[in-house]
């Protein structure tokens, strides 16, 4: 049933691209922002963890960062070969979004040995919720902080090509954002599922083994 | 095909094997729990009858 | 609130004394940072200027303050005093703000032996590069008591934490960095003096749920 649900929304990201001129920003920008509202809504389960104290915030935020983890690698993939083909390096440190995502990609590396360290119980739930808040305030700062080392690090800024964008190109930008956003939203839910029933089925093997 | 087609063509290639990685991972998972669940099945089935079980 | 300040005192004033019983810490984190330059004085290329010495010195002054925060925690741990401080008839707050403060007291006494060696060895410090310093200590032992009692709580702690932590510094070695060699510091400052509340805040308001079991 979940790798049918899985095609169905295969199928709609590359519908949407067809026609387009390939170009990996079509799939590498929207990747990026998905990956932000996914660690955004890991915090935000997080916040409703600690608030109401219900357990099931927590598979909730996690999920949720795991699938932003998982977008974020793709984001730092897809943008190194964007890098290559456009400067021919496979690494740029100018490249502001690139940079901040390795920050972010390490961030979460560290929570998830951060979880998997801590006996499971209400006090690895609220730990993993702080330390997703603590995620989202990272974000910005951490933008702010690249964006202000380039000026000592990077005198010289490489310019993008392909500037502005034009109306079709903006259309078909935004298609491909929110096929990207559903994917998502249909990976959270089948990873939601999936972590939920094992968690279930490990209630029941303990209810039974007793 | 030019080198900047390759490239786009590696990008999204990479986008479309990780998808596809996980999908695998995500079957694997849902195999996974349809087995358990059917083991667990079992156990009950085995053990309503009569109320002593084999092993826990 | 005269209460708070008062056990926030009584918190620091344990941690500070246990030290100076004990004297673990200090001096290994100011052996380890002057040990850390001099490396570093063999690793730099010559005559590779002051904006890399700079460089050097931010790497230096978070590694020892990640040594410093790898033990933070250790005499509650061993000593099993965590459960009686968290039971204890005061804020938990108080406890991270105690523990943030004695953080912040050794770091300070290492930097008061790093500094001075550094200008000795490599190049002489400016208002504003000192100024970088105690604003990014004050981050450091504002995230770092709050990141070490979450490392504190699982198997893995000692690996836990630089993993958790550097990430989370490197808005701050930015910030350093910036007003260490920028010439015009204010903006690299008022950064780090908004990190620096953005993350207490945060720290203060959420140490609760993390050291209550």
């Amino acid at each position: 049933m979940g790798v049918a649900l899985a095609m169905v929304f295969f199928v709609a990201p590359v519908d949407a691209d067809q026609g387009i001129s390939q170009k990996i920003f079509y799939f590498h920008v929207p990747i990026a922002l998905t990956s932000y509202i996914c660690f955004g809504t890991g915090a935000w389960k997080g916040l409703r963890l600690l608030w109401t104290g219900a357990e099931r915030y927590d598979l909730e935020s996690y999920t949720a960062i795991h699938q932003g983890t998982i977008f974020g690698a793709l984001t730092l993939i897809t943008g190194s070969i964007w890098a290559k083909a456009s400067w021919d390096r496979w690494w740029v440190w100018s490249e502001d979004q690139l940079v901040l995502f390795l920050v972010l990609f390490l961030f979460y590396c560290a929570y998830f040995m951060l979880r998997f360290s801590i006996e499971p119980g209400p006090r690895r739930e609220r730990i993993s919720a702080v330390y997703a808040l603590f995620g989202a305030a990272l974000i910005p700062v951490s933008a702010l902080a690249i964006r202000l080392s380039q000026r000592f690090i990077h005198p010289v800024v490489f310019t993008r090509h392909g500037p502005g964008m034009t109306h079709t190109q903006f259309a078909a930008f935004c298609v491909c954002w929110v096929a990207i956003a559903v994917l998502a939203y249909v990976m959270y839910r089948i990873e939601l599922v999936g972590k939920r029933s094992d968690a279930q089925l490990q209630d029941l093997r303990e209810a039974v083994a007793t | 095909m030019s080198s900047g087609e390759k490239y786009t063509a590696a990008a999204y290639a990479v986008v479309f094997l990780t998808l596809l990685v996980w999908v695998v991972i995500i079957a694997a998972k849902l195999a996974r729990l349809e087995r358990e669940k059917a083991e667990l099945q079992e156990r009950l089935r085995d053990t309503t009858p009569k109320p002593d079980s084999d092993d826990g | 609130m005269s209460g708070y300040a008062l056990d926030v005192a009584a918190l620091v004033r344990k941690d500070l004394r246990l030290e100076l019983r004990a004297r673990e810490v200090v001096p290994a984190m100011a052996v380890f940072v002057i040990a850390t330059l001099v490396v570093f004085h063999f690793a730099l290329p010559h005559g590779s200027g002051r904006d890399a010495a700079y460089g050097l010195l931010w790497v230096a002054l978070v590694f020892t303050a990640l040594l410093g925060l790898g033990r933070s925690w250790v005499p509650e741990r061993e000593g099993r005093t965590l459960d009686g401080l968290v039971l204890a008839p005061c804020d938990r707050s108080a406890i991270w703000l105690g523990k943030s403060i004695a953080t912040l007291a050794f770091l300070a006494l290492a930097q008061l032996v790093a500094l001075p060696a550094f200008a000795l060895f490599f190049e002489p410090l400016t208002g504003q590069a000192i100024a970088g310093v105690v604003l990014a200590d004050i981050g450091i032992c504002a995230v770092g008591a709050l990141v070490s009692a979450m490392a504190a709580a699982g198997r893995t702690r000692d690996l836990v934490l630089p993993l958790v932590f550097l990430p989370l510094a490197i808005p701050l070695i930015v910030g350093g960095i910036g007003s260490s060699i920028a010439t015009h510091a204010g903006s690299y400052l008022l950064f780090l003096v908004l990190y620096d509340l953005l993350f207490s805040i945060l720290s203060w308001a959420s140490f609760e749920y993390v050291i209550t079991e």
